[in-house]
Parts: structure tokens; C-alpha cells; sequence
């Protein structure tokens, strides 16, 4: 991705660096391909790798017929104004990305979505995994520094197929008066994975998301974690929901939230609609400074035979902790910001090293600022 | 190395430790004993200097500085260390990590500690969480390993400890203590709290104090105070009141 550097050049030496900590990295050597959006503008799409077609919705939607039985197939179009508002428009930006049935790539493919101008920033997502297929995403999703004011509204619809696997994980990096509506559901077949990873750690106004999953397919798994922290002024009202409807599905909801007095409202929902299924959601909060903390775990069953559980704490840090850690050496901020990041750290299993590691970084380089 | 000068310690509005006099020489390892709910873990927890234990009288003089109101974290960092007894579990903070932390410039050593201490693969496991007793002292010697500190509080190093076990954290007690140095070139002291005394067949201690509701009420030769106890029991050593 070299050439893009000079295209990317046009972007100051801080948005760049918004961009890094968003997951986008420049020289594409730990990465299968990249797409990337300033605005409504695709500038740059390009995959090395041959069991992955990426392209643009309008570009996919021309070439492949069989993809409008993937369109707007599990977000409805009429849900809100948000997806109206996608659904409305004339031209849809946005991208496809086909892993073909048995590939398997470790590197991720990043894309990446970035606010420089525009009041109101849409994408329309279809993400297909074939049979046996093994799909990693990063989405580094950011707005410029210069950005005031503006939204993001995105649409995307995952498909995992048959014993396949899609990972995928966002890192957002957005500015304080900038509302972010995510709106994506995944439909996950028989033996297959899903896996969703969410960080966000600086301030932004808003961002409401609720994401979908279906399992449908025997044995299938779907897992979402989330790491946040809510400064002074951002609202935070995340959430997923897993629907349980094939035997042996199980799914495991974790999120970790702290508020620096901003506000995070941590919605989980577990539907057990049939037997041999298994649910666990943990939602652990620290409030760091006054702001709101509001944990929703909830646990659906219909039948004898699914099990759910689920775990919520909201609290401070136990003194006893950081005395712990002072007694032997570290000052009073240093075992805060050490049991903080302790509190932060999630181990994704079934995540690939590489992006485990970008998602440790987008953390520390956040935590090392505070 | 540390002097304690009529010490008085309040948990809440309640007077746990009266008039304690203490002193331990440099090289020197000093026992102390005494029934449970006497104050033994109070003292050593006011000279960390925990914040639920107030000293309304009193000073805690440590190498000719006073440090009765230090933070703790200076405390530990002018060389005063402690083994806890039950340690808080930390969620989500690896012990690899904390370690690490905690070691200033020198991580190699994680490593190297860990694997003597029987610890490796703890490291990646989260502070206390699920430790079993003896794993909690092997995790907390490792800790004082990499902090090297010069004067060592240990609170029953081997309660819960099997017979294996207490020779490792013995023999690395003993290590810390410069033990293996001829007096005159051993710096380091310690305090250390036992019920059973098993700690010293590995330890040479130089005195032992008899701790009651308090106060310390005897001072003498720790084995001999030990055996007494054994024998006789508190009540008989704690009515000599020899002191
Ligand atoms: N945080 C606290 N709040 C209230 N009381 C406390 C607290 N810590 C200690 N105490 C009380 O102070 C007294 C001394 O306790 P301490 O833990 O020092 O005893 P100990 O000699 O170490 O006993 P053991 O041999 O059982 O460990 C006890 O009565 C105990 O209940
Ligand atoms: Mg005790």
C-alpha cells in the first residue's frame, strides 16, 4: 500500500496517526488487503489474496446477481432513520467481501472508514464467508482531528457459512461531537464462528449499536466482546443480541466499561429458543470518575435444556488493590493505571495473534495517554 | 534498620496495637508470635503503612528516618517489603504483568525467578485468582524476589505450605535474608510472624517477640519462647510477663 501513502498524504500527521491507532496499517505486509473510505470517496481497494473478493457494493451489486439475496437480508431497511437514511440513497458506498468456500487467511483484510468533511458518512457492509472459509476483518473506523461535527451511519450484514469463520474487530477513533449508528447482524450456518471485537477509547457523542445474532446452524458459536471507556460528554449504548435457534449454538457475551464520566449502557440479550443450547454474558463496569454505569444482561430461555447465565458488576477499584500494588513500589496513579489496564485486558479466543495484539495496542497507546 | 517507639494503632475508633517497642538490627531476622487476633498482622501492615491503620502515638524510625506518615509506595522504595498473608485478587491484571511493573529495568529477571519459584506458569494468570495457599506464598516470594527489598515482613510464610513446598520457600526466604552471608556482610533484616516455627529450620532468627492483645509481652530466644508455647501454651508464657 506504499503508493497510498502519498494519496493518504493529504491528511495531516495527526489524522494519520488517528488512523494507526484505529488498526490501519500503511504498509500492507500483515495485512491480505485494504479498503479505505475518506467520506463518500473509496480511495483505495486492492486484496493480494485470491480466495478474497473485495469490492465495492455498488461494483459487487452489478457483478454478482445472486447478491441480492444478501441485500438487506438481515437489517431491515425500514428499522429506523438510520438505515432509511442508507437505504435512501442513490448511489450506496460501502464494500463486499466475498471469502470463497475452503480459503483461509490469518492476515486480516482492514477497512477503513474515515470523516474528514462530510456531515453524515454512510456504508452499506456485506461480508459473505463460503463454506469452510476463514475471513479476518479489521475495521479502523475514525474522523479527522479537524472534524466537528458529522455522523456515521453503517450497515453491515455478516454471513458465516457452513464450518466457515468470520472475525472481525473495530477499532474506533472518533471526535467528541460525532454520533456513530452502527446497525449490522450476522447469520451464522451450521459449525460455523463468529466473532466480534469492539473497542472504542476516546470520546465521541454518540454511538448506538445493538448488533444481531442468528445461529442457525447446529453447532455454531457466536462470541462479541467490547472494551470501552466513556469520557465526560460521550454516550456509549452498546449492546448485542444472540439468538440461539439450532441445538448445540452457544454464545458468550463479554464487555468491560468504564466510565470517566461519560455514560455506557452495556445491553446484552441471550435468546435460548431450543435445546442443547448455551449462553453466558459478562458485563463488568469501573467508574472511575461520576458518570453512569447502566448494565442490562438479559437471559431469554423458551425450553428445558439451554442454559444461560450471566454476570454483571459495576464498581471502583478496591483500595486494597492498589495498596497491594504500592506496597510494592508503584505510586498510587501507577497501580490505578496498572489494574486499569488488568481490567481492560481480554484474551479473545480463537482471535488471530496479530490482531489480539492491535487490539492491545489500540488500548495501551489510549490508557498511556490518561 | 527499623526502630518502633511506643506505638499506638487504631482500626476504626478501635485500639488494636498499645506501646509497641521494637527494634531489629541490620543482618538481623526477629520472630514474632503471639494467638490469633493478638496484632501480629497489624504491626507489620502499619509499618507498610495500609491506610485503615491510624498511629495516634508513637513513631516507626527506619535507617534514621522517620516514616511513620510515608505514602506506602516510598516505604517500599527505601527497601521495606511484605509477604502477605492473604493477598487481594486482582481480575484481569496478569501476575507475568504485574511482575514486570513492578521490576523497574530489569523484566529478564521475571523469567528467571518465576521458574525457581516453581511460578511459570502462573505468570499468565491473574494476581491470586484461584491460588491455592501454597501457590499464594510461592507467588508472593517471587514478588519480594524481584523487589529485593532490605527489610522483609513475612506473615506465616508457611501456613498451608506441604513439607516440599516450605524447603523452596524456605531456602528462597533464606536467600532474600542474605542468609547464605557471614553477619558482618549481611545487610538485610527481617520480621517474620509464625505460629509453627517450621520456618526455622531454614531461617536462623537472632530474637523472637511473644505478642498479646496488642502488646508485645516477652522478648527472648525464639525457639526457646516457641517451644515454651508449645509445651504450655500463650497463657503460660504470656503470664511470665518477663518483660
Ligand atoms: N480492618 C480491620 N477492621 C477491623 N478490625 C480489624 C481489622 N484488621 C484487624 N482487625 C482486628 O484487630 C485484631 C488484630 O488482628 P491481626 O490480624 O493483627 O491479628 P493476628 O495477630 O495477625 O492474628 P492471626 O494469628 O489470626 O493472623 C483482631 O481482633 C482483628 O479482628
Ligand atoms: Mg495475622
Amino acid at each position: 500500500m506504499q503508493k497510498d501513502i502519498e494519496e493518504l498524504e493529504s491528511l495531516s500527521v495527526e489524522d494519520r496517526k488517528r488512523l494507526a491507532i484505529s488498526g490501519l496499517e500503511l504498509d500492507s505486509l500483515n495485512r491480505c488487503g485494504s479498503f479505505f473510505q475518506i467520506d463518500q470517496e473509496i480511495v483505495h481497494m486492492s486484496c493480494e489474496y485470491e480466495g478474497i473478493e473485495v469490492l465495492t457494493l455498488e461494483g459487487a451489486l452489478a457483478k454478482h446477481e445472486w447478491l441480492e439475496q444478501y441485500y438487506w437480508k438481515l437489517v431491515q431497511k425500514d428499522k429506523d432513520e438510520y438505515t432509511r437514511f442508507v437505504a435512501d440513497q442513490k448511489h450506496p458506498k460501502g464494500y463486499v467481501v466475498i471469502a470463497k468456500k475452503g480459503s483461509k487467511n490469518i492476515l486480516p483484510l482492514q477497512t477503513c472508514l474515515f470523516l474528514a468533511h462530510e456531515s453524515i458518512q454512510h456504508v452499506h457492509n456485506i461480508i459473505i464467508a463460503e463454506e469452510g472459509a476463514e475471513l479476518h476483518l479489521i475495521t479502523g473506523c475514525a474522523s479527522s482531528a479537524s472534524t466537528e461535527h458529522g455522523a456515521h451511519y453503517g450497515v453491515t450484514e455478516f454471513y458465516v457459512g457452513k464450518n466457515a469463520r468470520i472475525s472481525t474487530t473495530m477499532i474506533h477513533t472518533w471526535g467528541e461531537n460525532i454520533e456513530v449508528y452502527p446497525r449490522s447482524a450476522a447469520k451464522i450456518e451450521e459449525n460455523g464462528t463468529f466473532l466480534s471485537n469492539y473497542v472504542a477509547m476516546s470520546p465521541v457523542k454518540n454511538v448506538q449499536m445493538y448488533p444481531v445474532a442468528e445461529l442457525v446452524g447446529e453447532h455454531a458459536v457466536a462470541r462479541f466482546n467490547s472494551v470501552v471507556v466513556a469520557m465526560p460528554g460521550s454516550c456509549l449504548d452498546l449492546g448485542s443480541r444472540t439468538i440461539l435457534s439450532a441445538n448445540n449454538t452457544s454464545a458468550e457475551l463479554i464487555s468491560r466499561a468504564i466510565t470517566r464520566g461519560g455514560t455506557v449502557i452495556a445491553r446484552a440479550h441471550i435468546l435460548g429458543e431450543v435445546e442443547d443450547t448455551r449462553g453466558h454474558i459478562e458485563c463488568k463496569g469501573l467508574i472511575l470518575e461520576d458518570g453512569i454505569i447502566h448494565a442490562v444482561p438479559e437471559i431469554e430461555g423458551w425450553v428445558t435444556g439451554t442454559e444461560l447465565s450471566h454476570e454483571a458488576a459495576v464498581g471502583k477499584i478496591a483500595h486494597e488493590e492498589i495498596e497491594y500494588l504500592m506496597s510494592r513500589g508503584l505510586d498510587e496513579d501507577e497501580a490505578t493505571a496498572t489494574i486499569i489496564r488488568g481490567f481492560l485486558d481480554v484474551k479473545i479466543e480463537g482471535l488471530p495473534e496479530m490482531l489480539q495484539k492491535q487490539i492491545d495496542a489500540a488500548i495501551d497507546a489510549a490508557e498511556s495517554g490518561f | 534498620m527499623i526502630r518502633i517507639e511506643d506505638l499506638h494503632v487504631e482500626i476504626g475508633d478501635r485500639e488494636v496495637l498499645r506501646d509497641i517497642n521494637l527494634h531489629i538490627g541490620e543482618g538481623e531476622t526477629h520472630v514474632l508470635m503471639g494467638p490469633n487476633g493478638s496484632g501480629k498482622t497489624t504491626l507489620i501492615r502499619t509499618i507498610m503503612g495500609f491506610a485503615d491503620y491510624h498511629v495516634t502515638e508513637g513513631a516507626i524510625v527506619y535507617r534514621g528516618r522517620d516514616i511513620t506518615n510515608l505514602p506506602i509506595h516510598e516505604r517500599a522504595r527505601y527497601g521495606i517489603g511484605l509477604m502477605f498473608q492473604r493477598p487481594p485478587t486482582i481480575a484481569g491484571l496478569k501476575l507475568g504483568k504485574m511482575l514486570v511493573a513492578t521490576s523497574g529495568n530489569r523484566p529478564e529477571e521475571v523469567a528467571e525467578y518465576a521458574a525457581a519459584m516453581n511460578m511459570a506458569e502462573f505468570l499468565e494468570r491473574d494476581i491470586n485468582a484461584g491460588f491455592s495457599g501454597g501457590e499464594i506464598k510461592r507467588s508472593e516470594v517471587l514478588q519480594l524476589m524481584i523487589q529485593q527489598p532490605d527489610f522483609v515482613m513475612l506473615d506465616e510464610p508457611e501456613s498451608g505450605v506441604d513439607l516440599e513446598n516450605i524447603s523452596l520457600i524456605g531456602s528462597a526466604i533464606a536467600k532474600l535474608l542474605e542468609k547464605d552471608r557471614h553477619i558482618v556482610s549481611r545487610h538485610k533484616s527481617g520480621l517474620i510472624i509464625t505460629h509453627t516455627g517450621y520456618i526455622l529450620d531454614y531461617i536462623e532468627a537472632d530474637a523472637g517477640h511473644m505478642m498479646c492483645d496488642g502488646e508485645i509481652r516477652c522478648h527472648g530466644n525464639a525457639r526457646e519462647m516457641l517451644q515454651l508455647i508449645k509445651a504450655k501454651g500463650y497463657r503460660e508464657c504470656i503470664e511470665c510477663k518477663k518483660i
